[in-house]
């Protein structure tokens, strides 16, 4: 089969790979109809996460149809079956299943050992990632094995296109579940940094969730516009004072939630020298993250308020202003996504035409022109903000 | 390199069976090579200042050897990372401060100025090298003032963002309060 294959810093390249297996009597194949393109694949491509290896397959965001299933299945699944999958392998049945924390399943990790040494504590295996999170296969490829099948699916109707369904896999449940951990209340202004699809999709959440003002920050005007379009007032940091236009849109007391999509390769600019050194140690790897969003937000939230983090942050960050966070008493919330915790209540809003997640799609090509969209979407080109790849 | 990592792979996961084509382009492989000449040709004046200061005739300078060691490692790492335009950039100027050390050597009194004008003629050729690459990799970011497409018709919201925002009020609002669309948005 087809799949993109990752080799080495920003070199994925679309290779012929052998089909997948099933390993395990709680496994199941699917062909995949649809996969797209994650803002997290690109710290893949920039080699900034460690713990890949050339051969890797790239891709946690897919959908397709069940065409093979282990005996252990248990009847959860059957060929035929239209399914999303969540791009955290779950085994549903662990204490921290059982407590809904999905994305910190203490079974799935099938390279436990490694992210025992580097995190403390093993976290849910993902696909198409690192092997600190158990080098499973992703979904950038014709077929996939999915893991611990039995749990780990979202099972969709007929009837609504891939495009509406296929960010169950991560980024509307990311979205959702950074809006959710701010506990917003009807009297909140949200600000939001990062205007990529999973700050489209907090956007979103957070209008839903009823914030009183939605505040959005990026540079790239295609992506303001679209933040614009979804109910967020905007601020281009390249134009203006992030900490000033946040001052002046809460009457000087600063947004009560706070939300990090950005991460850890956050913009450089000559203006935010912060931003220059944390670059300079990042090429020569004396610092693994760029944190200027964590510092911006610590700095301009609301004592008393809520940061909430989805971006994806690898290693260790530098500089960051503990003494505001802690005399501000602000509460920071992150993780992976806890997919399957979100995407029963996030389909129905689907089905019932609440919100279409497809208005993020800009670009929709064939698999094999995936390394080139690998391009586009770093570099922002043709005013890309989400691609969709069909095998 | 995919041959050697296969070896860990866990049985049953796909392995390559043929490759596809590589986007790196030659600028690409150029960077990455004058990136590891560069740790190299560091890590040799950084551990061995003796040795380049002999050969040139330039004794005594050998702290001076040392900090281009350690600039020519750094600039060879951001040859290697992401930001290889910034290294070839850092690598371009660094050139010009080996030729003004060089040249400052290249006195009538020195027994190994033919070594020195060697060096020269290897900087020189370098630099060049350096300086294409620069320019080859330049980021393809599109300019600032170029173009966009907007997107101010992708709201998410089949039904509107107002009806959207009535629901998310209607929810939030005490019993018996009931919020209709179009009610004052912001809640004191």
């Amino acid at each position: 089969m087809k799949a993109l294959v990752w080799h080495g810093k920003e070199d994925i390249r679309c290779d012929t790979v052998t089909d997948p297996e099933i390993q395990d009597p709680r496994d199941a194949i699917i062909k995949v109809t649809s996969c797209a393109i994650c803002g997290s694949d690109l710290h893949l491509f920039h080699n900034f996460i460690p713990g890949m290896l050339p051969g890797d397959i790239m891709g946690h965001e897919t959908m397709g149809e069940v065409v093979e299933v282990g005996s252990g299945v248990d009847g959860k699944l059957k060929k035929g079956d239209r399914i999303v999958v969540p791009f955290t392998i779950i085994c549903g049945e662990c204490d921290q299943c059982k407590r809904g924390n999905f994305s910190v399943c203490e079974t799935t990790n099938r390279k436990r050992h490694l992210a025992d040494k580097v995190f403390g504590h093993t976290t849910a295996g993902l696909f198409g990632y690192t092997h600190l999170t158990g080098g499973y296969p992703g979904g950038q490829a014709e077929y996939l094995r999915v893991p611990y099948a039995d749990a780990t699916h979202i099972k969709v109707p007929p009837g609504i296109p891939d495009e509406q369904l296929l960010f169950l896999s991560d980024i509307f449940p990311t979205g959702w579940q950074a809006a959710v951990q701010c506990d917003i209340e009807p009297t909140d202004t949200v600000a939001i940094w990062g205007c990529g699809p999973v700050g489209q999709m907090a956007i979103r959440s957070a209008i839903l969730l009823g914030a009183n003002q939605v505040i959005a920050i990026d540079c790239l005007p295609e992506r303001l516009s679209m933040a614009e379009a979804g109910g967020a007032t905007t601020i281009n940091f390249e134009t203006e004072s992030v900490v000033e236009r946040l001052n002046d849109l809460t009457d000087g007391r600063g947004p009560e939630k706070c939300i990090d999509c950005v991460g850890m390769e956050s913009h450089v600019m000559a203006s935010l020298p912060d931003t220059l050194l944390d670059r300079a140690k990042q090429m020569v790897m004396a610092e693994s993250d760029r944190p200027h969003v964590l510092r911006e937000m610590i700095y301009v939230c609301r004592p008393g308020g809520i940061i909430s983090v989805p971006g994806v942050y690898s290693g260790l960050s530098d500089m960051l202003p503990m003494g505001a966070f802690m005399n501000k008493g602000l509460t920071m919330r992150t993780g992976q996504t806890h997919v399957n915790r979100w995407t029963d209540d996030l389909l129905r809003r689907i089905e019932e035409g609440e919100i279409d997640p497809s208005f993020v799609i800009t670009h929709t090509v064939p698999l094999e022109q995936g390394p080139e969209m690998y391009q586009v979407f770093r570099d922002k080109r043709d005013s890309c903000v989400k691609v969709v790849l069909r095998p | 390199m995919f041959h050697f990592s296969n070896i860990v792979r866990t049985k049953g996961d796909p392995k390559i069976v043929e490759g596809g084509p590589s986007l790196k382009r030659p600028e690409d492989q150029l960077a990455r090579a004058l990136g590891w000449f560069s740790i190299g040709l560091g890590v040799v004046e950084f551990f061995a200042p003796r040795r380049v200061t002999e050969t040139l005739g330039m004794e005594g300078h050998e702290t001076m050897v040392r900090a281009f060691g350690v600039r020519e490692i750094l600039a060879g790492i951001m040859s290697l990372s992401v930001d290889k335009n910034a290294g070839l950039w850092a690598r371009v100027g660094g050139d010009g401060l080996d030729a003004a050390a060089l040249l400052s050597g290249l006195t009538a009194d020195n027994p190994k100025k033919g070594n020195i004008a060697l060096a020269l003629l290897m900087v020189g050729g370098i630099a060049m090298l350096d300086y294409r690459a620069a320019q080859d990799t330049k980021p393809r970011r599109p300019p600032r003032e170029a173009r966009r497409k907007l997107y101010p018709n992708r709201s998410g919201f089949p039904k509107g963002i107002e009806s959207v925002r009535t629901a998310a009020r209607q929810i939030a609002a005490p019993a018996g309060n009931e919020v209709k669309q179009g009610d004052e948005r912001r809640v004191p």
